[in-house]
């Protein structure tokens, strides 16, 4: 069982500051790392995979520092995000060649158990330069399972997978987060976080905007006043019911249809088809008008 | 050192398109010598001449700027270093290895065919062959730490690299004599120039201070690659 603990991190580019004061602790089980492109995410897996310094505050693995100790990687395994690895090697080479690195007892066996878990055993004598991107995912898995880590950082990992792979993927993940192992993998895609972890970080412009269980999060996410756009067949005899009820905070006539702000999402969804029935008006249209997970994110940052 | 380190090293090298220019140099310089020996004008003088200018001041440098950049800075430019690092590997280990990689590339691609243009162009006259295969590489240990450490260090190493070889070894020596003993290309002309009889090799710098440079600035780059190994921050990281 270990624990990565980041206390009071920041990490700054000259004048930008990437990531500003974070703290966290990581532990067994599947944490996902949640927020959109550019938040800080990566930065922070390169600091807690030792590849980047923090500019003030420390990163470490069961109170070990990460930063400038190679003897971390023995019991941590680190799958990048960028697509590189060595394409000129067959993935069985690779994986091979990544055991022989960690000077494991017997790197053949450890290298066909790695490639078998992310089930690549198919194409583990093509070169990886012929890969698809998920293909590629899954061997740089395998590379970072070889030595058996009892700590994992994925940084995108399901980025550029098919369905079918996403789905082989989180059945892998969730088996190893079952072996006791800590695991932590970044995504801006709230679904596959929600689909996997158990706990979750947010992170939004570097700093650490939530924390904890995923339904107090998703209640976080769900209880903020939602923008709606309907469509209807009296768009003013809907306005006045919906006024009337008392579930929207304010309605707005517009040429495109009402704009409805909600106060409550859930509430909303399920009460709007009632009203439009019980005043007798066709609903054509409704759709939520600020979905996107930035806005989603920077409700949860001004909070 | 570490075998499986080298040996992803050694195939990322010779896969490369840059391993072109590892093969077209060194083949001139043998084409060359062999024209020479034909139309019979290769007397001495020539013979070193060519060696000297060809071989130490011009095939060395840059065979050892394609192998001992090339070794570590493609790996570092794309992250695929990050794949050796995440290992527990000391990172001198990993520094060791790719600059032995480097120089196995250099004595293969520079110093052997000098060895062999030497011989076609003089035979054994006055140990020449020997005594520029013994300068090459000595030289081209100590360019090849320059390079690696390069590599690790800035991300133009090669324009680093080529503006050093070109315009301090070959300009700026022939304007200003300092410069021109401050240059690993006369520390390695000087060892040749002990090795031989042949009064047409000369160097600007005795012996034992070459030899002593020559150690020193090998010294220097490995321990500085190797530092800066401990702290890099891998691309993409921002």
């Amino acid at each position: 069982m270990s624990e990565l603990r980041l206390d009071r991190v920041s990490r700054w580019y000259g004048n930008v500051v990437a990531v500003n004061g974070v703290s966290m602790t990581i532990g067994p089980g599947v944490t996902g790392l949640l927020g959109p492109n550019g938040a800080g995410k990566s930065t922070l897996i390169h600091m807690m995979g030792g590849f980047l310094e923090p500019s003030s505050g420390t990163v470490t693995l069961d109170g070990a520092p990460i930063w400038r100790n190679p003897g971390i990687y023995r019991v941590l395994g680190l799958v990048p995000e960028h697509e590189a690895a060595y394409d000129f090697l067959t993935g069985r080479q690779f994986i091979l060649a990544m055991a022989k690195l960690h000077k494991l007892p017997d790197p053949g066996a450890a290298a066909q158990r790695a490639i078998d878990l992310v089930e690549m055993d198919y194409a583990a004598s093509r070169p990886i330069g012929q890969y698809s991107k998920g293909m590629k995912q899954r061997i740089k898995m395998a590379s970072a399972l070889v030595h058996d880590p009892a700590v994992l950082l994925l940084d995108e990992p399901f980025n550029g997978m098919d369905p079918r792979q996403r789905l082989q993927l989180m059945d892998l993940i969730r088996r190893m987060a079952a072996e006791g192992r800590t695991i932590l993998f970044s995504s801006h895609i709230l679904e596959e976080v929600e689909r996997l972890a158990s706990h979750i970080e947010v992170i939004v412009a570097g700093r650490h905007a939530a924390s904890g269980d995923f339904r107090e999060i998703r209640r976080l996410m769900t209880d903020r006043p939602h923008l709606f756009l309907v469509r209807s067949a009296d768009d003013r005899a809907l306005a006045a019911a919906i006024i009337a009820d008392g579930s929207a905070r304010s309605v707005r006539l517009t040429p495109k249809g009402l704009e409805v702000e909600a106060v409550d999402f859930r509430r909303f969804t399920l009460l709007l088809p009632r009203l439009a029935r019980d005043a007798q008006v066709r609903l054509w249209e409704v759709a939520p008008s600020d979905e996107s997970l930035e806005s989603v994110f920077s409700y949860l940052v001004a909070r | 050192m570490n075998p499986t380190i080298a040996m992803i090293t050694f195939r990322a090298m010779l896969g490369r398109r840059r391993a072109l220019l590892l093969f077209a140099l060194p083949l001139l310089l043998v084409v060359l010598a062999v024209a020479l020996r034909v139309t019979g004008v290769a007397d001495l003088e020539i013979s070193s001449l060519v060696l000297q200018r060809f071989a130490i001041a011009t095939l060395l440098p840059l065979v050892a700027l394609v192998a001992g950049t090339g070794v570590i800075g493609p790996e570092i430019d794309d992250g695929q270093i990050m794949y050796v690092l995440t290992k527990p590997i000391p990172r001198h280990v990993v520094v060791l290895t790719k600059l032995a990689v480097a120089i196995a590339l250099i004595a293969v691609f520079a110093v052997l065919p000098t060895f062999v243009a030497g011989l076609l162009l003089a035979g054994t006259t006055a140990q020449l062959a020997l005594a520029f295969g013994i300068g090459m590489l000595a030289g081209g240990i100590a360019y090849g730490a320059v390079f690696v450490a390069l590599a690790v260090v800035s991300r133009n190493a090669v324009v680093i690299g080529l503006l050093y070889a070109l315009v301090w070894e070959a300009l700026l020596g022939n304007f200003a004599p300092g410069a021109k003993s401050a240059s690993v290309q006369q520390w390695a002309l000087s060892v040749a120039d002990t090795f031989t009889s042949a009064s047409y090799v000369r160097s600007t710098v005795d012996l034992p201070v070459a030899v002593v440079l020559l150690v020193l600035v090998t010294a220097a780059g490995t321990l500085l690659a190797v530092l800066r190994l401990r702290s890099l921050t891998v691309a993409g990281a921002d």
